[in-house]
């Protein structure tokens, strides 16, 4: 690890609060002390800021501290935890003697984990809240803000958001140093309603990364999110009713590999796999895609809102292959169910903040391209549904059902696009519905970094990817039946 | 009582943050502080998984200058960081613009009464009882069916917590709350396909609780009832959302006559006021100062009172859901709306739940949704479902896989029945609703 991460998070979270590391070794120390297998502490200090612009002014922004501790006492399959706001030692002992409780009577099976040596930083340990002045960030939404209503007349409201966040993490383990890391977030939202005849739509394009607000100045990222708002929009100001059934539906690039996190991803957790409770359950080796996919979950992307450096129990990410040529290969652990599997911890123990336990989670979970050109995709269906766009998606892990919601569709008739349909959610069956991909692009797209995660109520960034897809049936839920 | 010191000592916290905000440059300001503990434990296949003690607190802070506005948060309540907590605020509200709409309330609006709504019962169960009690849920659960062949655990919270809330116009008030539940999710598998449910029950008083025993029982008899479930074929047909996820629909209602929604012209239910939005047996009430409620309160998000209000009379739109800001946008009054509603009933009928089903005959029951799908500019509705197909009034068979879909508008204007089977688990209380035709896509 870099060093001066390290420093810079120890410096971040230690130094306010008057915290010592001999402190901390005293708490690993009596946390341990009592019959658990093994513990952690999770430090956290966060800084969030927002400024949202709405009918033309800047309205309103907020600046947000969050901070605290998280202890972890882990006993075989038990789990232990309590936390505080408050970052001192008395509290900490206290979290000590409640998560303590699990520990199991007797025995005691202290576990050694590996120690990590060292791993590549994969984003700057920057402040993104300071890379642009207040008077900066607010001169720059009015200036998407007046570059996006001269997109079109029918723009009738325009909504934009900027968010940055600076994370500094201390993580204890056993027999370890302290890990550290540092980590900046920003994303930029802009929102378009346009109205035309009466007839009101809505278009929405955001992006982020881990970087500072410099990134939305480069290569004119603001303005294109707000020329694909209001396209998007109007767009959809044209739709026809959705058809309704079963039908081939070409996916488009990028974003809509929200298919993958939602059909495979969270069945393929660790957690989930360990209790037996997912579709993909000991399903290790056996097919469950056509031999065109093959899917990772990627936490080293640089600077990727999905990406990590270190997960947050310290472990180093790295790019894990859940499916090779359609077969089933591996799934996401953290180091309880890795431990409780008998395999090795893949990076992906994250947790929303020092409030929450860690579990096994994706990073940036997407599709390794394949031979065909999109356009050739497109022009093998007869008839079906183009989805290029997507709102959110939801899966039953234990049934394997999922759905997904188109926020821009087409039509396609003969081969080629004919005319936009409203949205409409896709549902599916995870296990096979990767089988009927007949067809996978040649044009891998990342997301542009928009995605957050949702599981058992704590919320993570993520990222997905995909290159264009086909999908030989699949239920579309329209009107038009 | 304890309880009773917390509260004046942190009325007193807020009292001296909103004079640091004036001292700090600020014309008007507002604040909340909460400090939530609370335990959950977690028992899977009968012994205890998780158990978590939470601790946790928080301030927020709004400030004026003039019309700009400035907010921050933080969880350290130390007075170091109460005080830097207010410079930030301050700091962002230098920046913001001029908005001739933006401040506090209108003075008298805000509440002056407040009625102990009998929200505090503090339930004290210790980490050791409530596993107890977490595994007779989950036995009870496991024992109901031999399909019963898995189980993600059954879970008992406690949860206490204290609310202040003051602003510079003189408002400052505390009260305390609780909120506890049990709840429960299994497996089932037949024939190398699993399906999983759960059940829960949730309320301010532990008294009030459904029994473990009965948690279990629900939530294993509804993944019982889901095994061997099939997609239909792609059709239009009658729709009945059991009462669970009836509120949902009460809810995209609901958002779509919120204030925030109205202004920013995203709702479907533009200049709906006075119109017919429902027909003309449908009353939406809400009943603020339901004592013991899970939506129970004297007063809104920015100090507003709280009122008994028709919101729906015979179909009719009667009011809009606002905030003060929103008001200010639409040229209207605070409803007692800044953060949404409290208890909002709908008028049941007459009809239990198999009564419904005989009046639907045949058609779908729709028991799970998944996924957003619904546009809130337009109404457009799509969503995932599973639930029960029905032909003469009897469930057949379950079913899973398949969406419906239809506008939100029209499907408000054709509910044929709502039932008397209120799920008293949430903010919204609902019956269920059988709604006319709805396009259903599936295999």
């Amino acid at each position: 690890m870099d060093n001066s991460v390290l420093q810079l998070a120890k410096q971040a979270i230690l130094v306010p609060t008057g915290l010592q590391e001999s402190n901390i070794h005293r708490v690993m120390d009596q946390l341990l002390n009592g019959s658990v297998d093994n513990g952690d502490i999770y430090f956290q200090s966060s800084h969030y800021e927002s400024w949202v612009l709405e009918d033309g002014i800047i309205k309103e922004g907020s600046h947000n501290i969050e901070q605290g501790a998280g202890v972890r006492a882990l006993s075989g399959e038990k789990t232990g935890f309590a936390y505080s706001d408050k970052i001192d030692l008395t509290e900490l002992l206290s979290a000590v003697s409640n998560v303590q409780a699990i520990a199991r009577q007797g025995q005691a099976a202290t576990i050694a984990l590996p120690s990590h040596g060292t791993y590549p930083q994969l984003y700057a340990p920057i402040n993104p809240l300071n890379s642009l002045s207040d008077q900066e960030k607010v001169d720059f939404l009015r200036k998407i803000d007046a570059e996006t209503r001269k997109l079109d007349p029918r723009i009738e409201q325009v909504i934009i958001s900027l968010v940055g966040v600076q994370d500094h993490i201390l993580i204890a383990n056993q027999g370890d140093s302290l890990v550290g890391d540092v980590r900046p977030l920003v994303r930029l939202n802009v929102s378009v309603i346009v109205e035309d005849k009466g007839h009101r739509e809505q278009g929405s394009m955001g992006g982020g990364a881990r970087a500072d607000y410099h990134y939305f100045l480069q290569q004119d990222r603001a303005l294109g999110f707000a020329q694909e708002a209001v396209r998007q929009a109007l767009v959809n100001l044209e739709a026809v009713p959705a058809p309704a059934g079963s039908m081939p539906v070409v996916l488009g690039s990028g974003w809509p590999g929200i298919l993958l996190h939602e059909a495979i991803g969270h069945g393929l957790e660790g957690d989930f796999n360990r209790k037996g409770t997912s579709a993909f359950s000991g399903r290790i080796g056996e097919r469950v895609a056509s031999p065109l996919c093959t899917v990772v979950d990627d936490g080293t992307l640089p600077d990727r809102r999905g990406s990590l450096s270190i997960d947050d129990e310290g472990t180093p990410t790295q790019c894990t292959t859940l499916i090779e040529n359609g077969i089933l290969k591996g799934y996401m652990q953290d180091k309880l169910n890795a431990r409780l599997m008998g395999v090795e911890p893949t990076g992906n123990g994250r947790r929303e903040s020092y409030a929450h336990i860690p579990m096994p989670r994706m990073t940036n979970t997407y599709m390794l391209p394949g031979e065909s050109d999109p356009e050739e995709i497109l022009r093998s269906v007869k008839k079906g549904l183009y989805a290029k766009n997507f709102g959110g998606g939801q899966v039953d892990i234990t049934s394997g059902k999922f759905v997904f919601s188109a926020s821009e569709a087409y039509l396609i008739e003969n081969g080629k696009i004919t005319q936009p349909v409203k949205g409409a959610t896709l549902i599916g069956n995870g296990p096979d519905v990767l089988t009927r991909v007949s067809m996978v692009g040649n044009d891998l797209a990342l997301d542009s970094g928009v995605g957050t995660c949702g599981k058992e109520g704590q919320s993570v960034p993520v990222g997905v990817g995909q290159p264009t897809l086909k999908i030989d049936s699949l239920t579309v839920g329209g009107t038009n039946i | 009582m304890q309880t009773q010191e917390e509260i004046s000592r942190l009325e007193t916290s807020i009292h001296d943050l909103l004079l640091e905000a004036k001292k700090q440059g600020a014309t008007a300001a507002d604040a909340g502080l909460s400090v939530d503990t609370g335990l959950s434990v977690n028992a899977r296949l009968g012994d205890v998984e998780t158990i978590e003690h939470h601790c946790s607190q928080g301030l927020g802070v709004t400030v004026y200058f003039g019309q700009k506005k400035g907010s921050a948060s933080s969880t350290d309540l130390s007075p170091q960081s109460i005080k830097e907590t207010i410079t930030a605020a301050c700091s962002i509200a230098r920046y913001a613009s001029d908005d001739p709409h933006a401040g506090l309330p209108d003075p008298d609006r805000l509440a002056t009464e407040f009625k102990d709504l009998g929200l505090y019962h503090p339930w004290g169960i210790n980490a050791k009882d409530a596993i107890e009690l977490a595994i007779s849920c989950e036995d009870s659960a496991r024992q109901y069916h031999p399909d019963i062949s898995n189980s993600e655990g059954a879970s008992v919270d406690s949860y206490q917590g204290i609310r202040i809330f003051g602003n510079s116009l003189g408002f400052l008030h505390g009260y305390a709350s609780t909120r506890h539940s049990i709840s429960c999710s299994v497996l089932g598998e037949r024939d190398g396909n699993m399906e999983r449910d759960y059940w829960y029950s949730v309320a301010r008083n532990h008294n009030k609780l459904e029994s473990a025993e009965l948690v279990g029982k629900k939530a294993a008899e509804r993944t019982i009832m889901r095994l061997g479930a099939r997609s239909l074929s792609t059709r239009k047909s009658p729709v009945l959302y059991s009462a669970e996820v009836a509120s949902g629909l009460i809810g995209s209602f609901l958002g779509a006559i919120s204030g925030g929604s109205l202004y920013r012209k995203s709702s479907f239910l533009l200049d709906s006021l006075g119109t017919q939005v429902f027909p003309d047996f449908i009353q939406l009430h809400e009943q603020p100062h339901l004592l013991g409620a899970l939506g129970s309160a004297c007063y809104d998000s920015e100090g507003v009172t709280t009122k008994a209000n028709h919101i729906v009379t015979d179909g009719i739109l009667n009011s809009y859901l606002l905030g003060s800001y929103s008001a200010r946008k639409l040229g209207m009054q605070s409803t007692g709306h800044a953060g949404g509603v409290h208890n909002l009933c709908i008028n049941a009928g007459d009809k239990d739940f198999q009564q419904l089903l005989q009046e639907m005959d045949t058609g779908l029951v729709v028991t799970e949704l998944m996924g957003q799908g619904v546009n809130p500019v337009t109404g457009d509705y799509s969503r995932g479902a599973s639930g029960f197909w029905v032909e003469h009034g009897e469930i057949q068979y379950p079913v899973q896989e398949i969406t419906i879909a239809g506008n939100l508008k029209d499907m408000f204007q054709h509910i044929l029945a709502v039932g008397n089977d209120i799920d008293y688990r949430g903010n919204i209380r609902t019956g269920s609703i059988l709604i006319e035709e709805m396009a259903i896509a599936g295999e």
